[in-house]
């Protein structure tokens, strides 16, 4: 099953490599993994989203709070939360046909044309994995995608619960 | 007038010095010279000076074993650091509190692949507890504190504190300040167990009616043996150690059933299996333990009291978890059984043991000792008489550990150290040289063999130079035995590289680094000639044993089985 953790940690050089490691170290998967300071430089805030069945997810989240230099860990899957990505698209948009139904594409997801060459739009778009995923194949049906970047998923919990020292 | 200012590498000694801690062991190099340099113009702190710094983080772990201490190491950058590795990854699976300071290449030059330089931060990241990059020169007070500090307690183990050298020379100095109450607000381990855990725990144990308790190394790391042995008298149960657990209770305690696991006593094995509530404390459930986990003891509630919560269900779900400081909770434990006036119930607890005894009276734990060839047991039961049972066992891994964690039933807690978790030849005699550097009027063992005492015979010198004393008991069987003993059960007997051809002649080669040494080939002189190099004092005395080759560790838990599935000698299955 896929989940969702939000892990504070110190912001020290090292802390990442540790987050990592203890991942690869012990067989937990990685799908996404997005870290950044907080607006308290001294924290860093990861979201990482993963899989594995009740027991793993058990051991990732005591494990990864084992870590000394991390302050919480919470699962954000059963929780009411949001979750968003940022997908940036590069696709060829060659002829009037291919433009137009690129453009058509883009404003039925909700996303937008930041950039135009010669022969292609660069396109950014928000949203949850699955729409993320669901824009991508819909596009690659229309036209060639050049290349794509996704910045993982980024989760916060709903209503007044935080993850805060 | 001005505050006083003083070099790193001062201050890495006045850190140390601060924090009490009497001996760093380790071996000098280019990147810690100047705080050699420190050690050498003061007298808080000594350094002992090994061979290899692999021996020194075992030495500075065996000593830490025994006295509960942290153990500190000093190495050089690149090689230095790497041959830490080992004796870090050996201190970690055991939870053994050390700290390894290790030099590193100036802070310029880092990432240039400079003259010796390896990440030592990175190589260790898997196996330690906590690693700091030191990169400022006033801040090396305050990192070491936090390192000893997170080395000592929840859980212990292992911290690297990397130095680079431009940190450390005289050009650079600051003032001193050091906080020894350490205080983090991303680490603050459990002490108490919640009380509702307690409560629920409380109910378990009193309502079994074939509880076992089953400790681990956990009782040993938390001087918690007094509360242990409280707590299994107040339950009449019996009581099982695991490798690391053993003194925890005392070995000739009425109520202890032997160790448990794959070289486990029958009944040991046999009492988990058939237990209904199994109270696990401060062990983890290691598959050398539990054989195969999906037979592992399934009718059993599981109560399980550990410091750290990845313990707990990781191997094996607990039905009860407690989280806490294992004194602490045994302590709780303790409380709410007196204040319930709590006995156990007569009959089923007759029963049990009635039960318990009988698979006693198979007498896992036994040999045959002819009059040919010494047997490896006969050795280790003759230092148990000789020593008096008071000895501290420092052992190395194969047969020879086996048999000693087997036929030495030790009394108290820490008198037994050996490498369960990581299994390290080569940890016996630098671990014993660090004991009796604590307890220089204690009997001190290093029990090896063949094998594993050339992985760090070069200590042979080091002992010269401190004065250590200790005996080395060697169970020559000219081989590598434990691996020939799987070679003989699993692969039809080809010994592949297994024998260990050409030894040298271990009398001759103790005598060269100035110590004795005493062979023994005959049965009929295993006595006179043991008890002599026992009462040789002031001088290390080398014990080069030749005992039975073809001699297997028995009992043997089947590969696949469930716990208590057994070879109790050749063929017989229990
Ligand atoms: C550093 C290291 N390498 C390899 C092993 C695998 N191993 C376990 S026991 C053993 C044989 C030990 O031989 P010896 O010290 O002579 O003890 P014996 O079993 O003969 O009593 C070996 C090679 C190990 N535990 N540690
Ligand atoms: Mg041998």
């Amino acid at each position: 099953m896929r989940r969702i953790l939000a892990i504070l940690l110190e912001n020290e050089p090292g802390s990442l490599s540790r987050i990592v490691g203890l991942f690869s170290q012990r067989a937990f998967n990685i799908e996404s993994l997005t870290v950044a300071p907080t607006e308290d430089q001294s924290l860093s805030r990861i979201t990482i989203t993963t899989r594995g069945d009740d027991r793993v997810l058990e051991q990732i989240v005591k494990q990864v709070n084992k870590l000394i230099d991390v302050i919480k860990i919470t699962d954000l899957t059963d929780r009411e939360h949001v979750e968003r990505e940022i997908l940036l698209i590069k696709v060829l948009a060659m002829n009037e046909k291919s433009r137009s139904e690129v453009k058509r594409i883009t404003d039925i997801f909700r996303g937008s044309i930041i950039d135009i060459g010669k022969q292609v739009y660069t396109i950014q778009m928000t949203g949850d994995d699955k729409k993320i995923s669901a824009f991508m194949k819909t596009l690659a049906n229309e036209t060639e995608i050049i290349e794509s970047v996704r910045s993982g998923t980024v989760g916060i919990a709903r209503g007044e619960k935080a993850l805060r020292v | 007038m001005a505050t006083q200012t003083f070099t790193g590498a001062e201050m890495v000694v006045k850190a140390l010095s601060a924090l009490k801690v009497k001996y760093v062991f380790g071996y000098p190099g280019g990147s810690v010279l100047d705080i050699y340099d420190a050690i050498f113009q003061q007298e808080d702190v000594e350094h002992i000076l090994v061979r290899h710094e692999q021996a020194a983080t075992h030495m500075a772990d065996g000593f830490s074993r025994a006295t509960g201490e942290v153990g500190y190491v000093l190495a050089t950058s690149g090689p230095g650091a790497t041959n830490c590795v080992t004796g870090i990854a050996t201190a970690y699976m055991d939870s053994i509190p050390m700290v390894v300071l290790a030099g590193q290449v100036p802070t310029s030059l880092i990432g240039d692949d400079a003259f010796q330089e390896t990440d030592i931060v990175g190589c260790s990241r898997p196996i330690v507890k906590h690693s700091f990059n030191c990169r400022d020169l006033a801040e090396i007070p305050n990192v070491i504190a936090k390192a000893h500090y997170i080395a000592k307690s929840g859980r212990p183990g292992p911290v690297v504190v990397e130095l680079p050298k431009d940190i450390l020379i005289p050009q650079n100095k600051a003032p001193f300040n050091i906080e020894t109450d350490v205080k983090l607000r991303s680490y603050n381990p459990t002490k108490k167990g919640h009380p509702k855990q307690i409560k629920k725990a409380i109910t378990a144990i009193t309502e079994a009616k074939r509880l076992v308790v089953y400790s681990g190394g956990g009782i040993v790391l938390a001087d918690a043996s007094e509360q242990l042995t409280r707590l299994v008298e107040t339950l009449n149960a019996p009581c099982t150690n695991t490798l690391m657990g053993l003194g925890g209770i005392s070995g000739v305690h009425k109520n202890f059933i032997g160790m448990l696991g794959m070289h486990g006593s029958l009944e040991a094995n046999k009492a988990m299996a058939n237990a209904d509530v199994i109270l696990a404390l401060g062990a983890r459930f290691d598959d050398r333990v539990t054989n195969n986990v999906k037979k592992f003891c399934p009718d059993a509630k599981i109560v399980h009291v550990d410091i750290d919560p990845t313990s707990i269900s990781k191997t094996i779900n607990a039905h009860i978890p407690v989280v806490g400081l294992i004194d602490i909770v045994l302590e709780q434990l303790q409380e709410e059984l007196e204040n319930i006036n709590f006995v156990p119930d007569s009959s089923s607890n007759e029963q049990w043991w009635q039960q318990i005894n009988e698979w006693r009276s198979l007498g896992s734990f036994s040999y045959q000792q002819n009059n040919d060839k010494i047997k490896p047991q006969k050795v280790i039961e003759t230092v148990y008489e000789i020593t008096n049972g008071e000895a501290y066992l420092c052992s190395d891994v194969g047969q020879h550990q086996m048999f000693a964690a087997q036929y030495y039933p030790f009394a108290k807690p820490r008198q037994w150290i050996n490498s369960g978790g990581l299994g390290t030849m080569g940890f016996g005699l630098p671990a014993a040289m660090g004991v009796k550097l604590a307890f220089p009027d204690s009997h001190v063992v290093c029990i090896t063999g063949d094998g594993s005492i050339q992985m760090n015979i070069q200590e042979l010198s080091t002992c010269l130079q401190y004065q250590l004393p200790v005996v080395i008991v060697s169970l020559n069987n000219r081989s590598l035995g434990m691996v020939r003993q799987w070679q003989d059960m699993i692969y039809g007997g080809r010994h592949s590289s297994s024998y260990m051809e050409s030894l040298p002649d271990f009398v001759k080669l103790a005598e060269s680094y100035g110590h004795v040494g005493i062979q023994i080939n005959q049965l009929s002189e295993l006595d006179e000639k043991l008890s002599e190099a026992f009462s040789i004092k002031n001088r290390l005395v080398f014990v080069d044993i030749l005992v039975d080759e073809l001699e297997h560790v028995y009992p043997m838990q089947i590969k696949q089985g469930a716990i208590d599935e057994m070879w109790l000698k050749k063929g017989v299955k229990a």
